[in-house]
């Protein structure tokens, strides 16, 4: 990394005298690719950005602005539907990240230290939740809640929800493995031997030099299971029933009757929490949060 | 070293019984469930018997299916093409931006990729419906110039049409781009910025403008990152459900939204699994497409 970053700095250092003229490679400084950057930013950031200053709007009709107004804040706020929808996502969140980050760890350590027959088979099965298209998971999983394994109705709240956790701990915790696997190419292996040298048990070893040298790995983890679970539309879609509604699929119904700014409200207040948890991540891993089970670490 | 699994029996057991349990259990039999019924067939309203029949796979090559198998590739390639395309030039702006830029500029890619995909979907239907932004741009413009055309005693330009930009295939098409272009971005970046750049200067002193560069130089030497962007990108887009229910119209069904049919309004299980493994295989066609291509790069790069 090192290396590569002095390469990178030379050529801004070079050209430091002459002003006007970027470097060979200083694309960033030409304005065809400023120009692209900006297109690209404003196509990304332009329909969110509209969405939500269109949630403080006072027309009910969301086109013209006509004014500011904190109505439809209220107006979700006090929609009792929308708040359960919404609870029941953030309990799900949390509990599918704990059950992933504890699997997904416990898997990628297994994965990291041992050798054992079927090692590739059980690696490439953790692969396959990651790559299977979302359709065919939610389709298997409302099969398997249907007919194998039926989640018992009626049950109190949040005992309910659990067919719908164990789906999206399906899903997640090979994600969290990928993170975690990650960070543990970077453990020093003799550090374990030397705990164990020094008369400390396996399980000692595990849990006072492992676990905190992964940490960071699972604190990044958490909160891309914990996004993932918030995020997921389709494979709740199959396995949520009528009392089991999650923020996405309140939405999306509410999306399909039509166009209000209640919707925008609602979808404003996620986004908000979406972009702290963002900044969270940043603030606990770094950048390299930023690029976590999608980026370079995936293989 | 890694040790072998015999030496601490017990830990390797604690730690792999909830990974093992969990995968088999609530992924594998669920697919494998699903798996053995497209080998069914419907008896009554609610039981399916496994007969081990290839009919319903028969019936997903009927023309009309087909056709949506036909119409889904080709819209997920299309997808995948603009999303190089758009993609490309941004991530050599991130690779070649200064150091301290480069989170900043990550970060902005990224962060529409972490919010809902749902929310992302009902933010484009607002830009683009007959009374969306654009729409309301249009009409802004289409009105004034109208009026402009009678004041300098030209005739109006007659009614306003709104443009049809929603429900149909343009709006497949611009939402699973615009939900996927991060998606694109990302291992394009991280190829880009391993490239060893003496070979771009290399080129560039030896007198190769900047396109031929990138043409002879970077795209060859990046196509691992290419092939695995566009893996990223084309497997999500081909089973998109949300983006073509949302955004399309009728005649733009992709095979996921056939398969959800099947599954809750046309109840017919055994044919939606078929379907379903379909694109399974689909799938994993393309990864195995995928890891050829990356062992044979490999190859080349020892040689």
């Amino acid at each position: 990394m090192s290396d590569s970053a002095s390469v990178r700095a030379t050529p801004v250092e070079k050209e430091r005298p002459v002003k006007e003229r970027p470097g060979p490679l200083d694309y960033m400084r030409r304005w065809p690719i400023q120009a692209w950057l900006i297109a690209v930013t404003v196509f990304l950031y332009a329909p969110l950005i509209s969405l939500m200053v269109f949630s403080f709007n006072d027309s009910k009709r969301n086109v013209v602005w006509q004014g500011f107004t904190l109505n439809y804040y209220a107006k979700a706020l006090t929609n009792s539907s929308l708040i359960e929808a919404f609870t029941n996502s953030i309990v799900i969140a949390l509990f599918s990240t704990v059950i992933s980050v504890i699997v997904g760890a416990m898997a990628a350590i297994a994965l990291w230290r041992f050798r054992f027959a079927g090692r590739t088979a059980f690696d490439a099965g953790m692969a396959i939740p990651i790559v299977v298209p979302e359709i065919c998971m939610g389709v298997g999983m409302l099969v398997f809640f249907a007919k194998i394994f039926p989640w018992p109705q009626g049950l109190p709240w949040p005992l309910n929800l659990g067919a719908i956790i164990i789906a999206h701990v399906s899903f997640s915790f090979p994600f969290v493995a990928v993170v975690v696997r990650a960070r543990l190419a970077s453990f020093n292996r003799e550090l374990e031997e030397a705990a164990k040298d020094l008369g400390a048990s396996e399980w000692r070893t595990l849990m006072d030099v492992l676990v905190p040298h992964i940490q960071p790995s699972l604190i990044a983890g958490a909160l891309l299971a914990f996004t993932l679970s918030l995020d997921d539309f389709v494979i709740t879609f199959f396995t949520s029933g009528p009392d089991t509604v999650t923020f996405p699929v309140k939405i999306y119904s509410m999306v399909r009757f039509s166009v209000t700014p209640e919707v925008n409200a609602a979808s404003t207040i996620l986004i908000v929490v979406t972009v702290l948890l963002t900044f969270l991540a940043l603030k606990f891993q770094g950048t390299s949060a930023l690029t976590a089970g999608h980026g370079p670490e995936k293989k | 070293m890694e040790q072998s699994w015999r030496q601490a029996k017990g830990l390797f057991a604690a730690l792999m019984s909830a990974p093992l349990i969990w995968l088999v259990f609530f992924f594998f039999v669920p697919l494998g469930i699903v798996w053995l019924y497209s080998f069914g067939e419907n008896r009554g309203l609610i039981d399916i018997a496994f007969t081990g029949t290839w009919s319903n796979y028969a019936k997903a090559l009927e023309p009309l299916y087909l056709g949506i198998f036909v119409k889904s590739l080709w819209v997920a390639a299309l997808t995948t093409f603009l999303c190089v395309v758009i993609g490309f030039p941004v991530a050599l702006a991130i690779t070649f931006s200064p150091d301290k830029w480069k989170p900043w500029l990550l970060l902005l890619v990224m962060l529409p990729f972490w919010t809902n995909l749902l929310i992302r979907t009902y933010a484009l239907i607002a830009v683009l419906r007959s009374e969306g932004y654009v729409n309301q741009t249009y009409r802004f413009l289409w009105e004034n110039a109208s009026g402009l055309m009678t004041l300098i005693g030209l005739q109006p330009l007659g009614t306003f049409q709104p443009l049809e930009l929603l429900y149909n295939n343009f709006a497949v098409v611009l939402g699973l781009v615009y939900v996927h272009l991060p998606f694109m971005i990302l291992p394009l970046y991280s190829t880009l910025d391993r490239l060893d750049r003496s070979l771009l200067e290399a080129s560039l002193d030896l007198g190769a403008g900047h396109i031929r560069t990138m043409f002879s130089i970077v795209i060859p030497l990046a196509g691992a990152g290419i092939a695995s962007g566009v893996l990223i990108t084309f497997i999500p887009a081909l089973g998109a459900y949300l983006t073509p229910d949302l955004l399309g119209g009728t005649d733009s069904q992709m095979i996921a939204n056939v398969i959800e049919s099947q599954f809750k309004r046309a109840n017919n299980w055994p044919f939606g699994a078929a379907l379903c493994f379909i694109l399974v295989y689909l799938t994993f066609i393309g990864i195995a497409i995928q890891g050829l291509l990356d062992s044979s790069a490999k190859k080349r790069g020892m040689a």
